[in-house]
């Protein structure tokens, strides 16, 4: 019962190059970056991988660069880098804020955008984050290089579009410079996973996704269409939860979950400056 | 100058905040084992077999052991004859979290692997998960002995029917009361060697000299070569009086292997394994008057007692019902309680311990009152109160006589600090405009029976007494180390001892220690539960420390060549009253209290040592008035508590910035339990917030900053006037929040909302309104 995982062999690699030889060569392996998300499913033996690739220290993965039209984040990049790059503040502010409220000041310090967005948790604040601004994920395997846009990125609960056998190595996220966002979380606890979550990124190619409301971390399709056309916030919030299958826990059952799926994308609109 | 009421920092915290502490899990002797368990993932079920061989078969595991393997050994103590909680349970698991087979191996990770490679082949069997369902007319049965799940019944004491019908107004009212679990960071820990010597174990416990006489009784060896060390314990909020299983296990296991045998619970074990609190039902029915004066109560207390009834667990409803009428004058009261098994984890005691539960129930009443009649819920605390010149008090409880307390006094106090006439417009100005959050006030006068207490007080619930030991020990320098028999588990003890006795010593307070939680140290004990460290262990330190001083005082005056009666002491000098340049410092006295040719003529060498077994002739009452300011966001149901005023009366404050620590902790339990904390299980009896994922302890953002007053009336059955404050902020919280939720909805109709309010159960009940 919990905390103690099974046993593993533990491997570092040192490039990317190295780790996809190290995919290949080892049975039943596993890519470790913050551990954040993976560790604690291998305490619960929920998970019980073979061999663990530890990827964290490859230094070609970290950091980001303003490549002209696109920010480049490295994809084992920590939340706190994120949350405190001036650069990401300027062009992708929403970035910024949101990987500030992922769970608490540990947290951020160990885990990376690409772990949580390979991770491909429902409940997770990134994947919105990437779908509301229109990202696309690079992604390297054996074959070489494939570029997936957040849209298709995610495939169902804890399944995202990265093979075993491939890396996330970075994440392009358009600038969205100057323009208008909004993300509200609705938490009982502070520092927790969001119950309902919304992002809202304003500007040309509008964007608002949800998190928690469904398997996978999805865009408020019908909002986002709405948005696009100059829809009033209000009819806007009120599509949503539109074609969501929201899940059910002790925090709130499906119909709460669409409610507030539309009280949030309200109130993220209006921050993002929308009336 | 004395250091009664002085803000001493805490003796405790070098070490504890540098990370010098000592946890047993700290501890790491040579040849060290460790002991996993297999616990049942069944609510109720018939065990078929379990198979050991694949764990007993993996490299490094010592022992794989099943109810078999322990069939010469009594159940866990402190069972109820016939439900009896196995250590291991042979035939049938009855919770999700009763422990089926034990393994131990060289090493933490071995032990888990093997306790995983355990095969147990269970048969389910119906089961209750609820009160409801174990009450039900054909219910599934989980003790035979019992011919249904009632363990014990006391119908109401009295028949209230005339009462209720001449009465002007009645009504009713259902409460759950929330089922929490400890959560303390340090879940259980136990360390035991059996040696040829003897039987050491550490054990993170709060009653160390209980753990110690139960382990050499349940095992039949002498108390002698019986040693319980706690050392520094990371919380236990009651749940670590408990005699958790596996601390027997781990003797039996060292026993059998001839080598120290350790077992750290993890978190996921201890949601289940430690035993939880609250769990009651209530069904309230109260008769009054137009002007709210309560004419009548009947409390009716429904207690889940878990799988198995624990000792304490049993002494629950007892106390809510002892303290059903709270503050009040209250001319008629009725109680009635009955205990019910069900197949989830035992119940017993929690921080509060069935007071908590009372407070709630009187508390909601009142404001159901005011409701009812219009009456402001100030007025209707204030008609009812026992007067401040009314104690001592008998209540409709033998048990119960209040013997201080000025209620209306920390009602005012707290009104000096609420402005009551502003909120109430606020409330108004935010109720007419849909765009504003909801506001809401909501108050609890409460009191709670706390400082355990007169004679048979704990023996009832399986202590060996109810005094506490305290020994004050002059070293020959003149330092002094003080043992006590309450031993702490975060409550800062060392400190508020230390002050003590500096008082009555004259000796300065870095030169005294304080030493606790070892058996073979102290000289008995009975341990820190039920608010009593101060208000009976510390009054015998008092005690020890007077007898000592006036020795001390002997010796100083044979010194000074000067009668007893003119020696004072002063910056640990001893002196002639009024001529300060004949003087002897503390110093000698002590040097020489242990050099025959020194001491006084009858006097023995080594005198400067007192041993106390400090008794008490009454419980203590400590009580106070809150206030919860909540904000209701209309559109999600957030509740946010904006303002949280609370006015403390624990008679003498030995240091106030222990004292408000206290009192934070403990509202913020209270606030957790109204809020936020629900240990709940689906209709099978599967536990549904067994991680703290799913199980809400608050995080310190989700906690208001409170605003704390004080009103002093002393404790009349000890010298320093202390009455204990460790439950009090548990005690008086929860009703002062659900209050103020149900007060800014009551506009909807809404006469009460369950523990936890919810921000869904909120919107469904704003939903529901439009
Ligand atoms: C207490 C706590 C609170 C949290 N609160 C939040 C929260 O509020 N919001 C939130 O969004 N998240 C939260 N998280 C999760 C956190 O953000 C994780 O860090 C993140 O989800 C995973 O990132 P990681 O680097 O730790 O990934 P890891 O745990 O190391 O890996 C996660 C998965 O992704 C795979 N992987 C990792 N990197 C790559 C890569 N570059 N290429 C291919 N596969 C890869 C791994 O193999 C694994 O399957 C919380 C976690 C904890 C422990």
């Amino acid at each position: 019962m919990g905390m103690i995982p099974a046993r593993f062999d533990y491997r570092q690699a040192g490039s990317v190059a190295e780790a996809l030889q190290l995919l290949v060569s080892c049975d039943d392996a596993k890519l470790l970056a913050g551990g954040h998300s993976l560790v604690p499913l291998m305490k619960m033996r929920l998970v019980s991988p073979a061999t663990l690739i530890d990827i964290s220290g490859i230094a070609e993965l970290q950091g980001v660069a303003d490549t002209g039209s696109v920010l480049r984040v490295g994809a084992l990049t920590r939340h706190r880098v994120v949350e405190r790059s001036q650069v990401v503040a300027q062009h992708v502010p929403l970035l910024a804020h949101v990987a500030g409220l992922v769970g608490d000041p540990q947290v951020r310090n160990r885990g990376t955008i690409g772990g949580s967005l390979v991770h491909g948790d429902p409940a997770a604040d990134l994947p919105s984050v990437a779908l509301a601004t229109g990202a696309t994920m690079i992604v390297t395997g054996p074959a070489g290089e494939r570029r997936i846009t957040a849209a298709d990125f995610f495939v169902d609960f804890l399944e995202t579009a990265v093979g075993p056998d491939e890396i996330l190595t970075a994440i392009e996220f358009p600038k969205r410079t100057g323009a208008g966002f909004g993300y509200e979380k609705f938490v009982r606890r502070s520092m927790d996973y969001a119950i309902v979550g919304v992002a809202v990124q304003a500007g040309e190619q509008p964007g608002i996704a949800l998190v928690n409301m469904g398997s996978v971390p999805r865009r408020a399709e019908a909002a986002s269409q709405a948005l696009a056309s100059g829809a009033a916030v209000d009819a806007v919030a009120a599509l949503a939860a539109d074609g969501t299958n929201p899940p059910e826990d002790l925090n709130a059952n499906a119909d709460y979950r669409r409610h507030l799926a539309s009280v949030l994308t309200k109130r993220a609109l209006l921050a993002a400056g929308y009336r | 100058m004395s250091l009664i009421g002085a803000k001493v920092l805490r003796k405790e915290d070098p070490n504890l905040i540098t990370g010098q502490g000592l946890y047993v899990d700290d501890l790491q002797p040579a040849g060290c084992a460790f002991m996993a368990t297999v616990r049942s993932t069944q609510p109720h079920a018939r065990i078929v077999a379990v198979d050991t061989s694949a764990a007993r078969s993996i490299d490094g595991v010592l022992a794989a052991w099943t109810a078999t393997d322990i069939a010469n050994l009594p159940a866990r103590p402190s069972s109820l004859p016939g439900m009896d909680m196995p250590l291991i349970t042979g035939d049938v698991a009855r919770f999700v979290g009763d422990i089926v087979a034990v393994v131990v191996a060289a090493d933490r990770s071995t032990a888990a692997d093997a306790a995983e490679a355990v095969i147990v082949d269970y048969e389910p069997l119906p089961a209750v998960a609820s009160l409801g369902q174990a009450l039900a007319t054909d219910a599934p049965m989980i003790h035979p002995v019992l011919q249904g799940n009632t363990v014990f019944f006391q119908d109401y004491t009295e028949d209230l029917s005339a009462e209720f019908a001449a009465a002007p107004r009645t009504a009713s009212l259902s409460l759950v009361n929330n089922r929490c679990a400890p959560v303390p960071i340090e879940p259980n820990v136990v360390l035991a060697d059996w040696g040829p010597a003897g039987l050491t174990v550490w054990a993170a416990f709060q009653a160390p000299h209980h753990l110690r006489n139960t382990i050499a009784a349940f095992f039949g060896i002498s108390q002698d070569t019986t040693r319980v060390i706690a050392p520094d314990v990371g919380g236990g909020f009651g749940a670590k009086i408990n005699f958790a299983s596996e601390i027997f296990l781990a003797a039996a296991l060292s026993r059998a292997l001839s080598r120290p045998v350790k077992y750290t619970q993890t978190r996921s074990e201890c949601m289940v394994a430690m035993f939880h609190g609250r769990a009651q039902e209530h069904k309230v029915d109260v008769a009054f008057d137009d002007s709210g004066k309560i004419l009548a109560l009947k409390v009716q207390v429904t207690q889940d007692q878990g799988a198995y009834p624990d000792a304490t667990g049993m002494g629950l409803p007892v106390l809510t019902t002892a303290m059903s009428a709270g503050c009040y004058k209250i001319p008629k009261v009725a109680v009635s309680w009955r205990n019910v098994v069900t197949n989830t984890t035992p119940v017993a005691a929690y921080r509060g311990a069935g007071r908590p539960e009372a407070s709630y129930m009187i508390e909601r009443v009142i404001d159901l009152v005011a409701d009812e009649t219009g009456v402001d819920p100030i007025e209707v605390r204030k008609t009812n109160f026992i007067p401040a010149d009314g104690f001592p008090y008998q209540t409709h409880s033998p048990l119960a006589v209040y013997d201080s307390g000025n209620f209306a006094g920390a009602l005012d106090e707290l009104l000096r600090h609420v402005d009551y006439p502003a909120l109430k417009a606020e409330q108004a100005a935010r109720m007419a405009d849909p765009t504003e959050k909801l506001l809401g006030i909501g108050f609890s006068s409460w009191l709670e029976i706390a400082g355990f207490g007169p004679p048979g007080s704990l023996e009832a619930f399986g202590h060996l007494a109810s005094w506490e030991s305290a020994q004050v020990r002059v070293q020959p320098d003149g330092s002094a180390i003080i043992y006590t028999g309450a031993s702490p588990h975060g409550q800062g003890t060392v400190t508020t001892f230390a002050q003590i006795a500096a008082d009555q010593l004259g000796i300065d307070f870095d030169r005294i220690s304080v030493r606790h939680g070892d058996t073979a140290v102290i000289p008995q004990g009975i341990g820190t539960m039920g608010s009593r460290a101060v208000a009976v262990g510390g009054e015998g330190v008092k005690t020890a420390s007077t007898r000592v001083f006036e020795r001390a005082k002997k010796i100083a005056a044979h010194l000074l060549e000067a009668t007893e009666d003119d020696i004072v002491v002063e910056n640990e000098e001893f002196h002639v009253r009024g001529t300060p340049s004949k003087s002897v410092p503390w110093s000698q006295v002590a040097w020489k209290s242990f050099q025959p040719l020194e001491l006084p003529a009858g006097m023995e060498p080594g005198s400067l040592d007192a041993t106390v077994f400090q008794q008490v002739p009454n419980f203590s009452f400590p009580s106070g008035a809150y206030c919860c300011v909540v904000e209701i966001d209309r559109e999600t149901g957030e509740v946010e508590i904006r303002n949280m005023y609370l006015v403390d009366d624990c008679g003498t404050v030995i240091n106030p910035m222990l004292v408000e620590g206290q009192v934070h902790g403990g509202v913020a339990q209270g606030i957790a339990q109204a809020l936020y904390e629900h240990m709940q299980y689906d209709e099978s009896g599967v536990p549904r917030t067994a991680t703290l994922m799913d199980y809400l302890v608050p995080a310190a953002p989700d906690l208001p900053g409170y605003v704390s007053g004080r009103t002093v009336t002393l404790n009349p059955s000890n010298t320093l006037g202390a009455k204990g404050v460790g439950e009090s902020g548990s005690v008086g919280a929860p009703p002062a929040v659900i209050n103020a939720v149900v007060d800014a909805l009551s506009h909807l109709g809404v006469k009460h909302i369950d523990m936890p309010a919810t921000p869904q159960k909120i919107w469904s009940i704003l939903r529901g309104s439009k």
